[in-house]
């Protein structure tokens, strides 16, 4: 399996869309920064908001908010609806299927691969959100949710275990990416699906009349960082999020493994 | 060593609802065949070649090769078995040696000097750092040949290898093809080119809408469809006379020369009796039926794509 997963991240690696979702992941901080130096005023509205020019530590948690309502499941849906789209219509589906891999290996490689591509672009925004509001505002203790004083270094290890967690509902919408891409070998249509089904979650978790199923939709988990940003620390959103997303995790990757190993792999 | 046949499919059947692409077919490669897949474009060749593979699942019936069934062990059915089917793909954006590498890889890894001696094979190692996008068909053609040798094959499937080639590509593509024969590579090879079954292989199985009409020996193929001899003779009025009280012989006039059937005693003998009746034989030559006009009668006419013809 090891030498799966290498050649699908090297795949991932040799193709444009990769570096649009990279670099794109890493140009809305930048961006985000380039504005609020330029211009008074800021998001005060939104978690940390407020304490946007005390620290750069605050930049990457404002612009997870941010980026957590298209952004990210459109970068994410890019590769992990394409990942057997691509392959299906290009007919190099059935080259690497000939070979000495049982069907099962060249899933969870793509799997995988499309699963780091997500961590890649996610930590590709921490960093520079961190680095370039560092470099504008400085590098000085962060002011936790409920008020307390955070130093730097354990707001940064804070800012880890956000983003890991964060993940989580970004790993969801890739394995439903995945299951699309698998299901109607169309890259067009798993990515727009895919986008479509993360908008469709955070509608439902603004709608009037959700309230009871909001702590389980998807889009609620993109929140669940908070916790951690709490004195002290509240983990409930976090184990929810660990446990709801293991189930919008697993169970399309599961759906898109049998469809997968069963499916007839015919012409293109 | 394994004994069993290479290919052996047995009441193979393929169904899309009320489609039926493969109908109940029959199939037995054995070891050094050059074995031809015939049949007009739609005819099911692809469909069966997929079910082979492991690429798509029977509806009825059983693929073995070498004994093992796809779909009861896996990729492990394809040990010594390479090939493409409907044209070989890669990655466009990777280089061919890249691609090479990558199946390589995924079939447990081999040396670069390994990938050197496939690429020279297909005489693509000055180009093997150039991204496959930028390949020719021609090209991408000879590199599928070179990824299916990586796994040093027993047999060899190629599904419509001289497709979209050049004439010089299509004399290539055939005398590698003959050279890995000569190799002892067995080989099937799906074409509905059939002046190139009839050069390179040695038994054919023509299928039509989905059904296997003839499965055997080429050469019995058209020995069984060769129609006697054709006769031209200084008077030939006379020489129907004789030859029609000939024993052993047949005779029927047609267009300024008579078509004689019988063996090649009687035949002989009827050469003697006009010799003695002073008539002389200026053309005596067998009455051959190409293959394609064999595939024309036993398909009804359904062509096999006359404008591939090379």
């Amino acid at each position: 399996m090891t030498s799966v997963y290498k050649w699908e991240l090297l795949k991932l690696l040799a193709q444009k869309r990769t570096y649009l979702g990279l670099g794109t992941a890493m140009l809305v901080p930048l961006i985000f920064v380039t504005v609020l130096v330029l211009k008074t005023g800021g998001p005060n509205d939104i978690p940390l908001g407020r304490y946007i020019r005390e620290t750069g530590l605050a930049t990457p948690f404002v612009v997870l908010f941010f980026m957590s309502i298209w952004a990210f499941p459109l970068l994410t849906a890019l590769v992990a609806g394409d990942i057997v789209a691509a392959e299906s219509h290009n007919g190099t589906l059935k080259t690497i299927l000939t070979r000495s891999r049982e069907r099962g290996e060249i899933f969870a490689g793509k799997a995988l691969a499309a699963l780091t591509y997500t961590a890649a672009i996610l930590l590709a925004m921490g960093t520079v959100g961190l680095l370039a509001a560092g470099f504008a505002w400085g590098f000085a203790p962060l002011t936790s949710l409920s008020g307390s004083t955070v130093s730097f270094g354990h707001g940064l290890g804070l800012l880890g275990a956000s983003l890991a967690v964060y993940l989580l509902p970004m790993a969801g919408i890739a394995a439903f990416g995945i299951l699309l891409s698998t299901i109607t070998r169309n890259s067009a249509a798993s990515v727009v699906g895919t986008l479509m089904w993360a908008l469709l979650m955070q509608l439902l978790g603004v709608l009037p009349g959700t309230e009871p199923i909001r702590p389980y939709l998807l889009a609620t988990q993109f929140d669940a960082w908070h916790g951690f940003l709490r004195t002290p620390a509240d983990w409930v959103p976090v184990v929810r999020a660990l446990w709801v997303c293991a189930l919008y995790i697993g169970v399309p990757l599961a759906a898109g493994y049998v469809v997968f190993v069963r499916s007839d792999v015919a012409g293109e | 060593m394994n004994e069993a046949q290479p290919v052996e499919a047995r009441g193979l059947v393929k169904r899309y609802g009320e489609i039926v692409a493969v109908d109940h077919v029959d199939l037995t490669v054995e070891r050094g065949d050059v074995f031809g897949y015939l049949g007009p474009n739609g005819a099911g060749k692809t469909t069966s070649l997929r079910m082979l593979l492991g690429l798509i699942r029977p509806t009825e019936g059983s693929a073995r090769l070498f004994g093992r069934d796809p779909l009861e062990v896996g990729a492990r059915a394809l040990d010594g078995v390479a090939g493409f089917v409907e044209g070989p793909r890669f990655y466009p954006y990777l280089s061919g040696r890249k691609n090479l590498r990558l199946l390589a890889d995924l079939d447990g890894g081999a040396p670069a000097s390994r990938i050197d001696e496939v690429l020279d094979v297909v005489e693509l190692r000055e180009r093997a750092k150039d991204r496959v996008g930028g390949y020719s068909h021609g090209m991408r053609q000879r590199l599928g040949i070179a990824a299916a040798l990586l796994r040093d094959p027993q047999l060899l499937l190629l599904d419509e290898p001289t497709t979209g080639l050049d004439p010089a590509g299509m004399r290539d593509m055939r005398g590698l093809v003959k050279q890995l024969a000569a190799d002892g590579i067995t080989i099937l090879l799906s074409s509905h080119i059939l002046a190139e079954v009839e050069e390179l292989c040695n038994r054919v199985a023509i299928i039509q809408r989905g059904t296997v009409i003839y499965e055997g020996r080429l050469d019995e193929l058209l020995r069984s469809a060769a129609g006697g001899y054709r006769l031209r003779a200084t008077e030939i009025e006379r020489a129907y006379s004789l030859l029609r009280s000939q024993p052993g012989i047949e005779a029927a006039q047609s267009n300024g020369y008579l078509r004689l059937q019988g063996d090649d005693a009687a035949l002989a003998a009827a050469t003697i009796t006009l010799g003695r009746a002073g008539i002389g034989i200026t053309e005596l030559v067998p009455q051959t039926t190409s293959l394609e006009e064999l595939f024309l009668i036993m398909t009804g006419g359904e062509t096999a794509d006359a404008g591939a013809r090379p």
